[in-house]
């Protein structure tokens, strides 16, 4: 007879799984011993993979591109009132530049500062290209919806935005980190995707409560006729929000004022 | 004397209409049909957005739109692809050198942080779009990264970014060819603390050509 034929058989051989450690998971409850502060969120995303989550004010998110081929989509909403997201266009033309990394802010499209970066350790993101979906994944894999092995970007986020009531259309343009592209003199976009050494990591810091969400997928301009992608560890600890002596918040007119926006968004 | 802002234009004229400064603007163009923007007096920055007629959550995506052509410019025979990837108008032709949709939509919000705030109460392509788009009841969730016609937005080798003076002129022209049925929302830029409209926001002319709904 089948372990599994009954209640009771079905129940020991579930319970008989708990304790399973495998490369990609939470850690429940969090811990990183190699956080500067006690981790409220500990998680190794497998390639392919997402996931979203709400951290508070001041929280720090680092993400570490475990072994050189992550590809890290990100979408941000103010967790109060989602329908305050990420503005990538406003992001770039208010602080003049195209390139994203450590020192700049990601503004939302109500002119708040919601997160900073502080620390950057890949120089190799990317403001421009968004997500792959399901239709660039099938013409270069052949497939690419969720349930198949290649998944695409787009479509990992709108899972990760399902999840906190959110649909397609909260799928706003999205930044992705770890895998870069340039601007050519003529407007030619030039992808920079690796492969990267091991170990690369990008710190965030979080200016209002957020809701965070991630996918890891090949990058869209990816031009690897494989599928190829590895694993992204995050990792989040509380910290203290922005002093008035905050390098970034002091470091243009445009980030103080964005930041300005921010705290008056939070007097109440 | 023929009107030079019709030339070359197929089938009927269906539509036209100028749209005053500082004005939005809502109109379905079906597919097969053409839709021709006229910067009458030149350097008007015409933001530009569009969604699916069969269903909304399908709208235009720069992001996919540059990263499927390689380039950030759009220039005659751009597709412009929705968040699906799907072609949902082109670029049959202009003679204008390039367009942006890097730059974005002004806001009432982002003024404060680009100019201070003193900005916060003057007209916006944001509220416009909100305005346009209410029609259709869409809203704030609707809002992505737009077109900016007319307007120019060069990237330096150091990443630096801007809106610059403008390359256009009086009477230049972007046919926009609708590859599926489409809801067009513009907002006719207010912008005056940037080159974006030469400081002076100016009319344009909206005319759509085709074939009609008679046609087989």
């Amino acid at each position: 007879m089948s372990q599994t034929a009954d209640p009771y058989g079905a129940q020991a051989h579930a319970r008989a799984m708990g304790g399973t450690r495998v490369a990609a998971m939470p850690t429940v409850p969090a811990a990183a011993a190699d956080a500067p502060g006690p981790a409220i969120w500990e998680e190794t995303i497998a390639p392919g993979g997402y996931a979203s989550r709400r951290i508070g004010r001041g929280a720090r998110l680092r993400l570490v591109d475990l072994e050189g081929d992550a590809c890290t989509s990100l979408l941000l909403f103010n967790a109060e009132q989602p329908a305050e997201r990420l503005n990538v266009a406003d992001t770039l033309k208010v602080q003049w530049n195209g390139y994203l990394g450590a020192g700049k802010v990601l503004l939302s499209d109500m002119g708040r500062a919601m997160a900073s970066i502080l620390v950057d350790g890949a120089g190799t993101h990317d403001a421009f290209c968004g997500p792959s979906n399901q239709a660039s994944n099938e013409r270069r894999y052949g497939e690419g919806a969720n349930h198949t092995a290649c998944p695409n970007a787009r479509d990992r986020l709108m899972l990760g935005v399902a999840k906190h009531g959110l649909s397609s259309k909260d799928v706003h343009p999205s930044i992705t980190l770890f895998k870069g592209v340039k601007i050519g003199p003529d407007g030619t976009i030039l992808p920079e995707v690796g492969p990267f050494s091991p170990g690369r990591e990008v710190v965030l810091r979080a200016e209002m409560d957020l809701i965070v969400v991630l996918a890891n997928c090949p990058h869209v301009l990816d031009p690897r006729p494989d599928w190829a992608v590895t694993a992204l560890r995050a990792t989040v600890w509380r910290g203290e929000i922005a002093p008035p002596d905050d390098p970034v918040r002091n470091a243009t007119p445009e980030a103080l004022r964005a930041f300005l926006n921010t705290e008056d968004y939070f007097s109440r | 004397m023929p009107d030079p802002h019709l030339a070359g234009l197929p089938g009927a004229i269906l539509h036209d209409e100028v749209v005053p400064a500082r004005a939005p603007w809502l109109h379905r163009v079906h597919k097969g049909e053409t839709l021709r923007v006229v910067d009458l007096e030149g350097n008007q920055a015409v933001d530009f957005l569009m969604y699916s007629a069969a269903d909304d959550a399908e709208r235009y995506s720069a992001q996919d739109t540059v990263a499927a052509q390689g380039n950030i410019f759009l220039r005659t025979g751009a597709v412009l692809l929705s968040n699906e990837g799907r072609a949902m108008m082109r670029i049959a032709g202009t003679n204008v050198d390039y367009h942006d949709t890097i730059g974005g939509a002004c806001s009432c919000e982002s003024n404060t942080l680009r100019y201070g705030h003193f900005t916060k109460s003057q007209h916006a392509c944001v509220e416009n779009f909100l305005t346009a788009n209410a029609r259709a009841a869409r809203g704030k969730r609707d809002m992505v990264s737009n077109i900016n016609f007319f307007m120019n937005v060069p990237v330096e080798a150091d990443g630096a970014l801007g809106i610059v003076d403008g390359i256009s002129a009086p009477g230049l022209t972007v046919d926009l060819l609708a590859e599926m049925d489409v809801d067009v929302v513009v907002s006719n830029c207010p912008q005056v603390n940037n080159p974006c409209n030469g400081f002076n926001p100016t009319p344009v002319r909206m005319i759509v050509a085709g074939p009609g709904p008679d046609a087989a």
